[in-house]
């Protein structure tokens, strides 16, 4: 019986843990050349020794039960290629900074928060001086707090909802969590503004001032100021990496993988486990990791995994509760606002797309470009489709999750590469 | 008189502009969003340079001369950018092919291998023979579907993306909506067609074939024309339904450089095939050397209308009075379009058609499938 785990962050080093244990043959495959995932990162992990660990290597492309996967650095012309024919297949793919654009979003020195986390943690290096961090969530604490930590100064912290919301719903969190959060909470209260946002971004080739605006509950504009910076970081949550998902054929639901308590997916012999199910956090991811390893190496059910998962749930619900993305921060945008910064395509030409009728994702794209450069819509998608079917509202449109997500070669290869696959590999 | 066009893909929208133009009020129904389905999944061929004299290549050039004055002055990304087909084996079935169409009236300039390595500098030395067909055209196929369709609601015509058709009969055609009552119905539906025939209680024998196309990085200018091996003359006129490539190596707008096409009979299954990426990939390296270090960003699939003789369909229905279909393009549809509305239009004001319609008829053998 071989499983396959696909991300070697929380949940995917966990699930393999818990395939080899529970006698699998396990391989796991991460695009990373050390263990640990974004959560980890400056920290490397290690994973049970029975596990065959595939490091620097990615999926690209998905047929049935066969991976075929690529490992060495992405721009390396000694890449090597293999088949995994898996029995079972546990995705554990994690997601990715999730930012709505706003002008000036593109300049130097504006940052996502996870890139300021991976920075800060990863490397000691501070994005600037005079830091403002802007978005929403819980996230944007310890990313402030890193911060502060390599010798930034952090000027505020701008959540455009009134955060701590999930406070209503003690019963959710653990502990642990509770105490970690308010922790930040103490530590960073001079900085932080609830309620209010970056909403543009200033300067000439590198950022020098931002405008901070009080925010109305549906996040458009009450009031603002400018000040002055040398880097901004800005994080809405996260988006889940689905490709694989998708080409596999996995359901989703509001945008996740869909997956029973076992971590099945639709897909017989495909689980999940992580963010890709839903965003809950490191501790939740490990806990699911560990519930879709056992599961697909069919091991006996980890009762305690199982009721960590449950609870984790719970406060991951009141997490995405209490911090919406409010469709007021479309007024942010001017017309030359870029929305896809491969293709340079700008609010503007969105709106001419929707003009056109262009109201499914795959028309959408070729009539304005959005999401069709190197990025693959990974970073731009998810705005321009809210973009979109907020300026189609007065008709029917087609958009859908998977489609956004739909790329069956998940990650580029070279012409040579695909040219040179052996006849025993198709 | 009132018309229901069914299918919002180019050949819906060619036919709904040719209709509306001629002064019917027309109706665009599509059950998904416009211009999504095959029109959203090509290269915006419009070629006269892959087809050999027949009725296809009347239709092909009838097209050619009507397209560029079609839509005015939106960008469609209309490009004339010309053919280049070149052979690294045995010159003398491309010889042959190019001397036949010439006789037809096509512009193929029989070049030396030279010639065609300065036109292309990127090329295969490899090369034996080349043809340059100056006439070959490509557009954006979306933006220009699109066009079609604003022409469309210019004139007061109305398009309705999200309807589903099911059913027909005296009082109209039946929808997810409800009924819409009408004097005709235009199937053209690409490859869905044949489901959309049995669904209007007149079944003809259109198939998918799935065609997959890669898209690189964009590059600096690279390739100028669109280029092709030979062989794929052999492959457009093939029936087996097993998988067939056939390199077509040509730039976009956007600099990326698209690679087709397969030609497969797997229904409408989408899964990727990594065999299908690996010989297109294969054939573009043996075509253009340079390419094999350049990254693939994306692939896609689509689904063409097959028809089993290789000739699109466009005509009345001689079982249903009031139903027309215009659709079995297959790979061609794009470049087809122009032409196939503005016949269908002819046909059904009954004005005398501009070419000779009976090539295309729906009733000619095993097009018509029994209800």
């Amino acid at each position: 019986m071989r499983v396959v785990v696909i991300g070697g962050g929380p949940a995917g080093l966990a699930a393999a843990g818990a395939a080899a244990a529970a006698g699998a043959d396990t391989v796991l495959v991460d695009s990373e050349p050390v263990l640990g995932g974004q959560f980890h990162r400056g920290h490397p992990q290690r994973v049970d020794a029975r596990v065959r660990h595939l490091a620097n290597s990615t999926v690209w492309a998905v047929e049935g039960m066969r991976l075929h996967v690529r490992t060495g650095q992405a721009d390396s012309p000694s890449r090597t290629g293999e088949v995994l024919n898996a029995d079972a297949v546990v995705l554990a793919t994690g997601a990715h900074d999730r930012v709505v654009p706003f002008p000036g979003w593109d300049l130097p020195g504006v940052y996502t928060a996870g890139a300021a986390q991976a920075l800060a943690k990863g490397q000691g290096i501070a994005i600037g001086q005079r830091v403002v961090v802007s978005g929403t969530g819980p996230f944007l604490l310890p990313v402030a707090q890193s911060l502060k930590a390599v010798g930034a100064e952090v000027l505020r912290i701008c959540d455009a909802n009134t955060g701590l919301g999930w406070l209503g719903h003690p019963r959710a969190a653990s502990p642990a969590k509770l105490a970690e959060l308010l922790g930040y909470a103490v530590r960073l209260r001079s900085a932080w503004r609830p309620r209010t946002a970056v909403v543009a971004a200033h300067g000439e080739d590198k950022v020098n001032a931002v405008t901070v605006a009080k925010l109305n509950p549906d996040w458009t504009i009450r009031s603002q100021e400018r000040i002055a910076v040398d880097a901004v970081c800005v994080g809405h949550g996260f988006t889940p990496r689905l490709e694989l998902a998708v080409t596999a054929g996995c359901t989703l639901v509001d945008g996740f993988v869909a997956v029973e308590h076992t971590g099945a997916t639709s897909v017989p012999g495909w689980y999940a486990a992580g963010e890709v199910t839903g965003i809950g956090g490191a501790d939740l991811a490990a806990a699911e990791g560990e519930v879709a390893g056992t599961a697909a190496a069919r091991g006996s059910h980890p009762s305690r995994a199982l009721a960590k998962v449950r609870s984790g749930r719970r406060f991951a619900a009141a997490l995405a509760a209490a911090h919406p993305i409010r469709a007021g921060w479309h007024t942010w945008l001017t017309d030359d606002t870029l929305v896809c910064r491969c293709e340079e395509v700008t609010y503007k030409d969105l709106r001419a797309a929707v003009d056109l009728d262009a109201a499914g994702t795959r028309t959408f794209k070729l009539t304005s470009r959005v999401g069709l450069g190197l990025c693959q819509g990974r970073t731009c998608g998810r705005a321009a489709i809210d973009i979109a079917t907020a300026l189609a509202s007065d008709r029917r449109t087609f958009f859908t999750p998977a489609d956004l997500q739909r790329r069956p070669i998940a990650t580029p290869l070279r012409l040579a590469e695909l040219a040179s696959l052996p006849e025993e590999d198709l | 008189m009132d018309v229901v066009v069914v299918g919002a893909g180019v050949i819906g929208a060619a036919c709904a502009d040719a209709l509306s133009s001629a002064g019917l009020r027309v109706t665009v129904l599509d059950r998904g969003p416009l211009a999504s389905g095959t029109s959203a999944a090509g290269e915006g061929n419009i070629l006269v340079s892959d087809k050999e004299p027949g009725p296809e290549l009347d239709l092909a050039l009838s097209s050619l001369s009507r397209w560029p004055t079609l839509v005015g002055d939106t960008d469609i990304e209309w490009d004339p950018k010309g053919g280049l087909v070149v052979a690294t084996g045995d010159p003398a079935p491309l010889a042959h092919f190019a001397a036949v169409q010439r006789e037809a009236g096509i512009d193929a300039r029989w070049i030396t291998p030279a010639e065609a390595l300065e036109r292309e500098p990127h090329l295969t030395t490899r090369v034996t023979a080349a043809v340059h067909y100056p006439q070959d055209a490509q557009v954006q196929p979306v933006l220009a579907t699109q066009a079609l369709l604003s022409n469309v609601r210019r004139r007061g015509g109305v398009l309705r993306p999200g309807v589903t058709v099911v059913g027909l009969d005296a009082r109209g055609v039946h929808t997810s909506e409800g009924i819409i009552a009408c004097d005709h119905v235009v199937n053209a539906c690409g490859p869905w067609s044949g489901e959309v025939s049995r669904t209007l209680g007149a079944p003809i024998a259109i198939a998918p074939r799935r065609g997959m196309v890669l898209v690189t990085a964009p590059l600096p200018p690279t390739v100028r024309h669109k280029v092709y091996d030979a062989d794929y003359v052999g492959a457009v006129a093939s029936g087996d339904a097993d998988l067939q490539t056939s390199t077509v190596v040509e730039s976009t707008a956007a600099g990326t450089i698209l690679i087709g096409s397969s030609r497969e009979r797997v229904g409408f299954d989408e899964s990727i095939r990594v065999r299908v990426l690996r010989e297109l990939a294969r054939k573009a390296v043996a075509l253009f050397p340079t390419l094999a270090d350049v990254p693939v960003m994306r692939a896609y699939g689509g689904f063409r209308p097959y028809a089993p003789d290789h000739l699109p369909v466009i005509g009345p229905d001689p079982r249903v009075p009031g139903l027309w279909h215009a659709t079995g393009h297959e790979g061609a549809g794009i470049g087809l379009a122009a032409a196939t509305g503005a016949l269908l239009a002819e046909l059904l004001t009954g004005v005398t058609p501009h070419l000779d319609p009976t090539p295309f008829r729906v009733d000619r053998p095993g097009v018509l499938e029994c209800a």
